[in-house]
C-alpha cells in the first residue's frame, strides 16, 4: 500500500467536506500514514475464502407495514436548522450539480 | 439514610415502600452533583426542573396508589449521544452545541417508562471516540479516583457519575469498549449487550454495526435492574434481535457459578498488561474456582487481528454516519457569509466543528472505502470479522463464558496519550473482539493497583446469554468483596 | 454556440448509436422506502418528515415491505431473475438535498437483475435487455432563489423542502441496446413508453414525467459499426416526457456525430437535457466524478427473498399491456389505425370500462375519442380526469340506443356531468332532455314545416328527396333538438307521399 502523502491527506478532506490547515494536511498525513501501515495487518490473514460479515446479528427480511407514522411538524423539522426560510432550510448557493 | 451511598436496587424498593419520596433522593443526587461536578465535569448537562418534575410525578402517582415503574424515582444519568426529546443533545461536539432533538431514542424513552427520572446528560468524547473522555469539545471529564487522571472512555462521564456517586446509575454506549474500559477505569459495574439487545433507535451513530448501549452502575444487581428496562426488541431498529431480554435480574440475584466453565482466552493474558491488572485477573480466576466454576483455556487465534479490523470497520461506517453533519438542517454553521458556497461553508463547519479524532477517523474511513482500496481494508475487514465471530463461536463450545483483563492499564495521567492514537486504541485490544462479533460484555472492579486504582475483569457471553455475564458477575463480586471508594 | 452541423440522417448512415436507459420510478406506496412518513404530491414544505427522513441524529429506517413487494412485481414483470439474497448499500456524496449526506440504495446485490422488455417500433419489435431493477431513496428538492433564471447557476441561495426525501424509488436500467440505427430514438421512446404502460398496469406507480415520478436519463455512444467496440458515453439526465426521450438521444446522436466528425474525441460526462433549446449542456465529467464510497448498508437487514413468496408476487402480475392490447383489439374489432388512437389517448382502460359497463366498442370509442377527448384538449385536464366515468358514458350510449336521446341532447348530458348535476339519469331528468318521438306530438310540428316551406315541399314531391333535409331541420328547430330526427324525417316523406 502506498504512503499517504499531503496531497492523498487534501483529497481525502475534499471527499470528507473537511476544509483543513496547511499545518494539519502534514500532521495528519504521518498520523495516517502510521494508522494505516498498523491497521495492515488485516491483510496477513488468508481469508479468501471467508465471507465478509456487515452485521453481527445474521437476520434478515426485516420491514415495516406502509402504514402511516405521525411525524414532525414544520415547525419541529425546522427547530434545529441554522437558516430557515418560507419554511423551507435555506443554505448557501450551490454549485455542485448532481 | 444517605442516598448517595445506597443502591438503585434499595432505592426503588424505598421509594415504592413510601420510606423516602423520589424527591428527596433526586435532590440528593442533584446537591451531590452540585458539589463535585465542578471538579469532575462529568456532565454536559443537569436538567434540574425536569428531574424534580419527573420525580414529583412519581410521589404522585404512589400517593394515587398508582402502579409504579421497576426503576420509579430513580436517577438516571444519560450519556449524551443518545436523544433526550427536549433536552440538548451534544455529542460532545461543537457541531452540535445547542441542538434539541425533538424526539426521544427507545432507550430513553423505556427509561421513561419505568419511571427513571433522567438527572441529566454525561460527558463523552467527541461521537463517542476515545478512550479518555479528553476529546470531548467541553473539556475531559475527571477520574474521582485521582482527577489528574482520566476516568477512561468514550462514557467517562457516565462512569465518573455512578463512580462518584452523582448518580446511583447511568447509561453509555460501547463501540470497542467504550462502557467496559471506563467501568475499569472507575471502579464500578459496566455491561455491553449483545448487539440488537437494545434499540440504536436515537443513538447516535459511531459505527452502526458496532454500537451498543448498556448500563453502569456500583453493583451488579444494580446494572441488572437497569439493562432489564433499557433492553428488548424496537420495530424501529431494523437490527435490533426480536426475542425476549435475557433474564438479566434473576441471573445476578443467583450468582451461582457451580460447573459453569470460565474460559481463559489465551491471547488476552500475557504481554502488554500491566502487572496488577494480570495478578488481580490470577486472583479472580482463583476466586472463581474456588466458588465452584471450571477454569478453562481457549485460544481465539484471530483476536490479534482484532484491532487492525475494528480501526478500519469503525472509521468506514463513522466516515458515512458523520457525513449528516453538515450545517443544513440541525448544528453549527460556520462561514456562511453570503458569498460562499454550500460546499465551502459545509466543510469550514466541518473543519471547525470536529476535533482531531473525529477528523482523524472520517478521513481514515474515507480511505478505506475509496475505489481501489475497498476490498484490501474493509473487505478484508469484515472478513477478519467473521473470524474473530468463529472464535468465539469455538470457544463457546467449551466455555460458557470468557474472561479477560478489561483493559491493559489502570487509568493514566490526562494528556498522556492524547496526540498518540496508536497507543490510545491499544486500550480497547481487549474489549474490541466483543463488539466485532456482537456478543455481550461485562466489566467489574476487582482490585486496586500499586497506586490505589481500580482494576477491571472481562466477562464475555455468547449473544443473547447476557444473564451468564450476570450470573459470574454476581459470583465474582461477592468473592472479590469489593468495598473500595473513590 | 451553434447546434451540430450533422444531420441525424447523416451520423447514422456514418455511426452505429448504442444506448443504454435509466429510469427511476417512484413508488405509490402510502409511505417513505424507510420510515412511515406519507408520499403525496404538493404537501406543505416540511410537513411530511420525521427525524428518519430529515437524518436527523440516531433516527435508523426500517424497509417498508410494500416497496419490496412492488420492486419484486416489476422485476417479475421485467421478466428478471429475483435475487435470493439482495442487499442495500450507503452510496456517499454529499449533496443539500440529501438528508444524510448518503443515499440508501443498491449497488452490487440488487433486487431483480437479467430481464427484458419488448416494444414495438413500426411494426418490428426490438428485445431491450434489462440489467437490473433496484430500490432507493429520493432526494429532497430545493428552490434556487435570487438569480434570474431560476436554475441553479446565478442563483444567490436555495431553499430545500424534504418531503420527497425518502420516497422509495425503483431504478430500472436497460443492457446496452444496439442494433437500433436510425431507430434508435424512437425505440428509446418506445422503450419508456412501453414501461411507463408496464408500471401503470403494475399499480405501482402514478408514473407522471410532469411531477417526476417517472425520470429517465440516457445514456449514448456511437461507434463505427456495429462490429467495433463501444464508443465513449455521455449520461444525459433531466429527460422528462416522452418527447424528450426521443429529441435528447436524436441530438445527442448528431452532437457525438458532430464532434468525431470533426475528428474530436467524446468525454464521457453527465450531460443536461434543455427543453426550450431542445440541446444538451455538459455537466460533471468522468474525472471530476464522485467516489461513492459504497457499502453494505449496516443499519438494515438483507432481504432474503423466498421462492414462495416470488411465485405468490408472481401471480399477482397483470396481464402484459402488449398482450392486453391486441385481445381488447381484437374483440373490439378496430382497426390497428383506430386501436393506435386509442392507445394515444390513454383511453384503453377507459374504453374497456365503458364497455363492460354495457356499451359498444364503437360507442365508448365515438365518445372518449370524439366529443370528451375535445374537451380534455381544451381544459388541459387529462381524460380520466374529467369527471365523467365510464358508467357515465355507458349510461349515455344506452340512453341513445334506446331512442330516448339524440347525440345533441347527449351532449348536454355530458355538460351537466362535468357541472356537477349528478348522474346521465338525474341530468336527463332536471334539464327535461326527453326526445319526442311520439307521432302525435310531432304531427303537427310536421304539418307546420310543410305550410311553411312550400317550395321545398314541390321539391321533394317532385323527387328531390334528399331536400327533405331542410323541412327536418326546420321540425327539429321548432322542437328544439328534442325530436328523433329518423321519425321526423319517415313522418314528413309518409306525409309528402314519397317512398323514403
Amino acid at each position: 500500500m502506498p504512503a499517504i502523502s499531503r496531497d492523498d491527506v487534501a483529497h481525502l478532506a475534499r471527499l470528507a467536506r473537511l476544509e483543513l490547515t496547511d499545518d494539519e494536511l502534514g500532521h495528519y498525513a504521518e498520523q495516517l500514514d502510521v494508522i494505516l501501515g498498523a491497521v495492515q495487518r488485516v491483510s496477513e490473514v488468508a481469508a479468501d475464502d471467508v465471507e465478509p460479515m456487515s452485521h453481527p446479528v445474521a437476520i434478515s427480511n426485516v420491514f415495516r407495514p406502509d402504514r402511516l407514522i405521525p411525524g414532525l411538524t414544520p415547525e419541529q423539522a425546522l427547530s434545529g436548522a441554522p437558516a430557515v426560510e418560507d419554511e423551507r432550510f435555506r443554505v448557501p448557493r450551490i454549485l455542485d450539480e448532481e | 439514610m444517605t442516598f448517595t451511598s445506597t443502591t438503585a436496587v434499595d432505592l426503588a424498593a424505598g421509594i415504592a415502600a413510601g420510606d423516602f419520596s423520589a424527591r428527596e433522593v433526586t435532590t440528593a443526587f442533584l446537591d451531590r452533583i452540585a458539589e463535585t461536578d465542578g471538579e469532575l465535569n462529568a456532565f454536559l448537562a443537569v436538567d434540574t426542573p425536569g428531574a424534580l418534575a419527573t420525580a414529583d410525578a412519581v410521589d404522585a402517582a404512589r400517593a394515587a396508589g398508582e402502579p409504579l415503574g421497576p426503576l420509579a424515582g430513580v436517577p438516571v444519568a444519560v450519556k449524551d449521544v443518545i436523544t433526550t426529546e427536549g433536552l440538548a443533545t451534544t455529542c460532545g461536539s461543537r457541531i452540535l452545541e445547542g441542538w434539541v432533538p425533538p424526539y426521544d431514542a427507545t432507550v430513553t424513552a423505556n427509561l421513561r417508562r419505568a419511571g427513571a427520572v433522567i438527572i441529566g446528560k454525561t460527558n463523552m468524547d467527541e461521537f463517542a471516540m476515545g478512550s479518555s473522555t479528553e476529546n470531548s469539545a467541553f473539556g475531559p471529564a475527571r477520574n474521582p479516583w485521582d482527577t489528574n487522571l482520566i476516568p477512561g472512555g468514550s462514557s467517562g462521564g457516565s462512569a465518573v457519575a455512578v463512580a462518584a456517586r452523582q448518580s446511583p446509575l447511568s447509561i453509555g454506549t460501547d463501540t470497542g469498549g467504550s462502557i467496559r474500559q471506563p467501568a475499569a477505569m472507575t471502579g464500578v459495574v459496566g455491561v455491553k449487550p449483545t448487539y440488537g439487545g437494545v434499540s440504536r433507535y436515537g443513538l447516535v451513530a459511531l459505527a452502526s454495526s458496532l454500537d451498543q448501549a448498556g448500563p453502569f452502575a456500583t453493583t451488579v444487581a444494580d446494572a441488572a435492574a437497569l439493562h432489564a428496562v433499557m433492553a428488548g426488541h424496537d420495530p424501529k431498529d431494523s437490527t435490533s434481535i426480536d426475542a425476549p431480554v435475557p433474564p438479566v435480574v434473576a441471573a445476578a440475584a443467583n450468582g451461582d457459578v457451580t460447573g459453569m466453565r470460565i474460559g481463559v482466552v489465551k491471547q488476552l493474558t500475557g504481554e502488554g498488561f500491566q502487572r496488577e491488572v494480570r495478578e488481580h485477573f490470577q486472583k479472580s480466576l482463583d476466586l472463581l474456582a474456588a466458588a465452584g466454576a471450571e477454569i478453562v483455556e481457549v485460544s481465539c487465534p484471530h483476536f490479534e487481528y482484532a484491532l487492525a479490523a475494528y480501526y478500519l470497520i469503525l472509521p468506514s461506517e463513522c466516515s458515512s454516519n458523520l457525513a449528516k453533519f453538515d450545517a443544513i438542517r440541525y448544528g453549527l454553521r460556520v462561514g456562511d457569509d453570503g458569498e460562499r458556497s454550500v460546499e465551502q461553508v459545509m466543510a469550514m463547519t466541518r473543519e471547525a466543528g470536529f476535533g482531531p479524532e473525529v477528523k482523524r477517523r472520517i478521513m481514515l474511513g474515507t480511505y478505506a472505502l475509496s475505489s481501489g482500496y475497498y476490498d484490501a481494508y474493509y473487505g478484508q475487514a469484515q472478513k477478519v470479522r467473521t473470524l474473530i465471530a468463529r472464535d468465539f463461536a469455538q470457544a463457546f463450545e467449551v466455555a460458557d463464558v470468557l474472561a479477560t483483563p478489561t483493559a491493559p492499564t489502570t487509568a493514566f495521567p490526562i494528556g498522556e496519550k492524547v496526540d498518540d492514537p496508536l497507543s490510545m486504541y491499544l486500550q480497547d485490544i481487549a474489549t474490541i473482539p466483543a463488539n466485532l462479533a456482537g456478543v455481550p460484555g461485562m466489566s467489574l472492579p476487582v482490585g486496586l493497583d500499586d497506586k490505589g486504582l481500580p482494576v477491571g475483569l472481562q466477562f464475555m457471553a455468547p449473544a443473547m446469554a447476557d444473564d451468564r455475564l450476570y450470573t459470574t458477575g454476581a459470583a465474582l463480586e461477592a468473592a472479590v468483596g469489593w468495598e473500595a471508594r473513590p | 454556440m451553434g447546434g451540430p452541423t450533422v444531420t441525424f440522417e447523416q451520423a447514422v448512415a456514418k455511426y452505429d448509436p448504442v444506448l443504454g436507459l435509466e429510469v427511476h420510478v417512484e413508488l405509490n406506496t402510502e409511505t417513505k422506502m424507510f420510515c412511515g412518513c406519507p408520499t403525496t404530491f404538493g404537501g406543505a414544505p416540511n410537513s411530511q418528515v420525521c427525524p428518519v427522513c430529515l437524518g436527523l441524529p440516531g433516527s435508523l429506517p426500517v424497509v417498508n415491505a410494500d416497496a419490496v413487494a412492488s420492486a419484486m412485481r416489476i422485476g417479475l414483470a421485467l421478466n428478471c431473475r429475483i435475487a435470493p439474497w439482495s442487499r442495500f448499500a450507503r452510496k456517499n456524496y454529499f449533496y443539500p438535498d440529501m438528508p444524510k449526506n448518503y443515499q440508501i440504495s443498491q449497488y452490487d446485490e440488487p433486487i431483480a437483475v437479467d430481464g427484458y422488455l419488448d416494444v414495438d417500433v413500426e411494426g418490428e419489435t426490438y428485445r431491450i435487455g434489462i440489467e437490473r431493477a433496484h430500490m432507493e431513496e429520493d432526494t429532497g428538492k430545493s428552490l434556487h432563489m435570487g438569480g434570474s433564471t431560476g436554475r441553479i447557476h446565478g442563483a444567490d441561495y436555495s431553499l430545500v423542502d424534504y418531503n420527497r426525501a425518502g420516497i422509495p424509488l425503483i431504478e430500472i436500467v436497460t443492457k446496452p441496446i444496439t442494433g437500433t440505427g436510425d431507430k434508435a430514438p424512437e425505440v428509446a421512446r418506445a422503450y419508456v413508453t412501453a414501461l411507463r404502460d408496464l408500471l401503470r398496469a403494475l399499480q405501482v406507480s402514478d408514473v407522471r414525467m410532469e411531477q417526476g415520478s417517472l425520470r429517465c436519463d440516457a445514456n449514448v455512444s456511437l461507434r463505427p459499426s456495429p462490429e467495433a467496440v463501444f464508443g465513449t458515453r455521455t449520461e444525459t439526465k433531466n429527460v422528462n416526457s416522452l418527447r424528450s426521450v426521443e429529441r435528447a438521444v436524436r441530438y445527442e446522436i448528431e452532437r457525438q456525430a458532430d464532434v468525431l466528425s470533426a475528428g474530436g474525441v467524446i468525454v464521457q460526462e453527465t450531460r443536461h437535457w434543455h427543453e426550450d433549446t431542445g440541446r444538451t449542456t455538459a455537466g460533471r465529467t468522468k474525472e471530476e466524478a464522485e467516489d461513492y464510497r459504497y457499502f453494505p448498508e449496516p443499519d438494515l437487514a438483507p432481504v432474503a427473498a423466498s421462492e414462495e413468496w416470488v411465485e405468490q408476487l408472481r401471480a399477482t402480475l397483470p396481464e402484459p399491456p402488449a398482450q392486453r392490447r391486441a385481445r381488447l383489439q381484437q374483440d373490439w374489432g378496430f382497426t390497428d389505425l383506430e386501436m393506435r388512437d386509442v392507445v394515444n389517448a390513454e383511453a384503453v382502460d377507459l374504453i374497456e370500462q365503458t364497455v363492460a359497463a354495457g356499451a359498444s366498442a364503437a360507442g365508448a370509442k365515438k365518445w372518449w375519442l370524439g366529443e370528451l377527448a375535445r374537451r380534455s384538449n381544451d381544459s388541459g385536464v387529462a381524460l380520466a380526469d374529467l369527471g365523467i366515468d365510464p358508467d357515465g358514458v355507458a349510461r349515455i350510449e344506452t340512453l341513445i340506443a334506446q331512442g330516448s336521446l339524440n347525440d345533441k341532447m347527449a351532449r348536454q348530458v355530458i355538460d351537466g356531468i362535468l357541472a356537477g348535476e349528478g348522474t346521465a339519469d338525474e341530468v336527463v331528468a332536471s334539464r327535461g332532455l326527453v326526445l319526442v318521438s311520439d307521432d302525435g306530438a310531432l304531427t303537427a310540428a310536421v304539418d307546420e314545416a310543410i305550410a311553411a316551406n312550400p317550395d321545398v315541399a314541390d321539391k321533394v314531391r317532385g323527387g328531390k328527396v334528399a331536400a327533405v333535409g331542410a323541412l327536418v331541420g326546420a321540425v327539429m328547430k321548432a322542437t328544439r333538438g328534442q325530436a328523433d330526427a329518423g321519425r321526423v324525417r319517415e313522418l314528413l316523406l309518409e306525409k309528402l307521399g314519397v317512398e323514403g
